[in-house]
């Protein structure tokens, strides 16, 4: 795929130039070519997936490592920074997620760490307060005493600081990665004014970022990179989010997720949720995140038809489906994992067996009769596959323990062969290892399977665990006081912001 | 200690013949215990009070197959012995169609009796549907609303027998229906047993094999064992529940012909006053779980014998009604009692 767009050729000389850069270690090409310019006053957004290769482009633009080959150049002039503080002399700085001050300095201390003014041996205390005055001024911290320990910092005000030792350096290049990471929504208001007046001042910076929507409201141009490759480059807001996303991805959208087989159209139901829409595609995994309470659950239910539904449409395969019972949701092909596997999920005092084909019993036998020794046969390769640990299918459910419990609700949805499966916290209070179990199911039963022909399945997954979401998730939609907010690419997300839009705090303009 | 083990069915299966054979023990203690301590030619053992006693188990089994499916279902159904006595009223009620010295059944003895059990059996399966329909459209819960029924039916046997016995033509007497209790001429002549003792059996392996093995008796096992997670695995929740208590009403029914028979062809509308808890007690003698999941009409049938055993037993051995009815209740809180502790050690 050619997504790469012609490097734009410069009328003049840009600030920063990087071209053909390759870096192997050992076997493993992490950077296989790659090209990027940058002008004074710009802020350059990089974005990739994880893996792509951005930490590894970092280093080597510190001088923390060399490139094997390729060429950079730094005002018309070929940079080769022999290491970081090379790199720093040079006029290019790095802001890493971890951020790299000493906590038991002073913020002087730390903005003029290695380039303290002096009087022959002796620091020149005075020169270095006030540099450090100028610098924090700068960053938007006027009101910081200087001479406050880091340690006593908040984070936010810790990568300020770390800002204004770059400023205090008169840096040239300022690389920032992924610097909203662990900040609160207003910091990150600060920082972003803050950014915008570097640039104001020439500073030239590469924003290094997943969030689509800072980059939007950021950045003036994208690189973005994949398998240590610039695949594509361009102004931001002409490109739609959608190509970015299959840049980033090597495929496009619609390549990844063809057929929708599931939509709600402002689906409201009795309390909650008051309006749900959503597309819900094969091989795709989309989260709902949310407070408790906050309508996840009613939607599941109202769209399985457990609760009553009063509004809204629901397009099953395409057409439109009237609310209707969990008997015709069936034979839809949905099937939801109830939230209570005790006293919902499960007929507790019934085998295993018998709860896994409940919702299935046809073809365990003719005519409406169903052979036991058939029920036991269609269970026992999901006991063994998941794995459920058990003496067999004819031990009652009760016996086991709450992983494999939760195993039983989920492969009666696979007994089934629903084409959409319902998670309503699926991994609630069960063992680790089960979980990572069930996330290993989720995972090969979004991909499908080509030998056997199963097609991919798209999966719904209600969770009150954000790393589970992050980690298992395509995209992530957030329901609040029972609205259903767009389900965004994963990356766009971080348990900060899902929280923050969970609690209705991310109204942005 | 569980082990994982390839022996996969033995624990639940062997643990399932045990509760039978425990069952097995009971019933063949209960009779040994009436057999020893009254003998002779008129006691326990006599072929007359066998007779009597296969008359007995043959009404209190034929009810307590719907009551156990009711039961697995998580329901209860207290209008049984009602709707016993209604349905023996409607019997009773039909043979007697016709003025004085013009009943019907003269000129109908064929057509008649079919349709007085037609009319028994459709009246107290719709009683069954009433039950059910308001356990699930007005949500209720089946204690209570057949608590109410109960009552009704019981009042509605009266005014249909206008507070008196029915007497249907001595004619009667020859019929099938009539005759459905006799005893066979002995014991090793056909039909061996009472035909209404064969009926009994016929149905019970029917309701046997339909609970276990046909996808309606799968899906009133899970109602009984946890009603949202068959409304969850798209089980019709309402039609079941509804089909259910009419099946439940259908055996009350065939148990008020029976009763019509036992009683020598009449229609007494303030009999069978409190059936309703033998029929419950045959259940849980015989294992069914008043929560709802769990019980065999085997085990039912078991449950049965022994309630029929005590009642008549105690009789025989001269026992005041006080006494059997403190027997009676002591050795149902027993049984259930054995169970329960059983089924918890092995969990």
């Amino acid at each position: 795929m050619s997504d790469a767009l012609p490097t734009p050729h410069p009328t003049t000389s840009p600030l920063l130039a990087v071209r053909g850069v390759k870096k192997s270690f050992g076997a493993t090409q992490a950077l296989k070519g790659v090209d990027l310019t940058l002008e004074r006053g710009q802020v350059l957004a990089l974005i990739g997936e994880n893996g792509a290769g951005k930490s590894t482009l970092m280093k080597v633009l510190s001088g923390a490592h060399s490139a094997d080959s390729g060429e950079m150049s730094l005002e018309a002039t070929p940079y080769r920074p022999d290491g970081p503080l090379h790199a720093r002399a040079l006029g290019v700085c790095m802001i890493y997620q971890e951020l790299a001050l000493a906590p038991h300095l002073s913020a002087m201390e730390n903005i003029l760490l290695g380039i303290e003014p002096t009087h022959g041996p002796f620091m020149n205390w005075r020169e270095t307060r006030a540099v450090a005055r100028r610098a924090l001024d700068e960053v938007g911290l006027p009101d910081l005493d200087p001479a406050t320990l880091v340690a006593d910092l908040s984070i936010a005000e810790q990568q300020l600081v770390e800002i204004a030792r770059a400023v205090a350096v008169g840096c040239k290049v300022l690389v920032l990665d992924e610097p909203t990471s662990s900040l609160t929504q207003k910091d990150v208001q600060a920082l972003f004014s803050l950014v915008r007046r570097l640039k104001d001042k020439g500073v030239a910076i590469v924003y290094i970022s997943h969030a689509l929507e800072e980059v939007a409201a950021l950045c003036d141009r994208f690189t973005v990179m994949r398998d240590g490759e610039t695949v594509g480059h361009g102004q931001v807001g002409t490109v739609p989010v959608d190509r970015i996303i299959s840049m980033m991805v090597g495929r496009d959208v619609e390549d990844l997720y063809p057929t929708p087989i599931l939509e709600l159209r402002a689906l409201a139901g009795q309390k909650a949720p008051r309006s749900a829409g959503l597309v819900l595609r094969r091989g795709e995994v989309i989260g709902i995140a949310g407070l408790i309470g906050s309508g996840r659950t009613e939607t599941l239910r109202s769209l399985f038809g457990l609760d009553p539904v009063t509004g809204g449409e629901i397009r099953i395969h395409g057409e439109v489906t009237p609310p209707a019972g969990p008997a015709k949701r069936w034979r839809q092909g949905l099937g939801l994992v109830s939230e209570d596997r005790k006293t919902e999920g499960l007929a507790q005092n019934l085998s295993i067996a018998e709860n896994l084909t409940l919702s299935r019993l046809e073809g365990l036998g003719p005519w409406g009769f169903v052979r036991p020794s058939r029920q036991n046969a269609a269970a026992a390769p999901w006991i063994k596959a998941f794995p459920i640990k058990c003496q067999g299918g004819e031990q009652a459910v009760e016996d086991l323990s709450g992983g494999n419990q939760q195993k039983v609700a989920i492969a009666r949805l696979l007994h089934h062969d629903c084409d959409v499966l319902l998670l309503d916290e699926p991994t609630r209070g069960i063992d680790v290892g089960s979980k990572a179990q069930i996330y290993a199911w989720i995972d090969r039963l979004a991909l499908g399977d080509a030998a056997t022909g199963k097609a991919p399945k798209a999966i719904l997954v209600v969770s009150s665990y954000l790393p589970e979401l992050l980690g298992i998730c395509d995209r992530i939609a957030v329901m609040t006081r029972g609205e259903l907010g767009e389900a965004r690419p994963v990356a766009d997300w971080t348990e900060h912001s899902l929280m923050l839009a969970a609690t209705g705090q991310d109204r942005r303009t | 200690m569980r082990q994982p083990t390839a022996t996969v069915s033995s624990p639940k299966k062997s643990s399932r013949i045990m509760a039978l054979l425990g069952r097995l023990a009971a019933l063949a203690a209960v009779y040994a215990f009436f057999a020893v301590l009254t003998p002779g030619a008129k006691g326990f053992m006599s072929d007359a009070n066998t007779q009597l006693m296969l008359q007995d188990i043959a009404v209190v089994a034929m009810a307590a197959i719907g009551m156990t499916i009711v039961i697995i279902a998580g329901g209860i159904d207290l209008s049984a012995g009602s709707s016993i006595a209604l349905s023996m009223i409607t019997t009773a009620y039909v043979l007697n169609l016709g003025p004085e010295g013009g009943k019907l059944i003269l000129a109908h003895p064929i057509a008649l009796p079919l349709l007085a059990v037609a009319a028994a059996v459709g009246v107290s399966t719709l009683i069954g549907f009433i039950n059910g329909a308001m356990i699930t459209w007005l949500r209720i819960v089946p204690f209570i609303i057949t608590l109410g029924t109960m009552q009704m039916v019981r009042g509605f046997a009266k005014l249909v027998a206008n507070e008196q016995n029915i007497y249907p033509p001595a004619e009667v007497q020859d019929l099938w229906v009539a005759r459905l209790l006799d005893p066979s001429k002995t014991v090793l002549t056909w039909p061996f047993l009472p035909l209404a003792v064969w009926l009994v059996i016929g149905a019970a392996l029917f309701t046997g094999l339909f609970l276990r093995y046909t996808r309606l008796g799968r899906h009133i096992f899970a109602i009984g064992s946890n009603e949202k997670t068959a409304l969850l695995c798209g089980v019709p929740l309402a039609r079941t529940k509804i089909l259910v208590y009419m099946i439940g009403g259908l055996f009350s029914g065939l148990a008020g012909v029976l009763f019509f028979a036992r009683l020598g062809s009449i229609g007494q509308p303030t009999e069978a006053i409190g059936y309703e808890l033998f029929v419950i007690a045959a259940a849980v003698i015989g294992g069914a779980s008043l929560l709802g999941g769990r019980g065999t009409i085997l085990g039912t049938m078991i449950g049965a014998l022994i309630i029929t055993i005590l009642r008549n037993g105690g009789v025989k051995m001269g026992w005041p009604q006080y006494t059997q009815e403190i027997v009676m209740g002591a050795v149902i809180i027993v049984a259930v009692a054995i169970d329960n502790l059983r089924q918890r050690r092995r969990t």
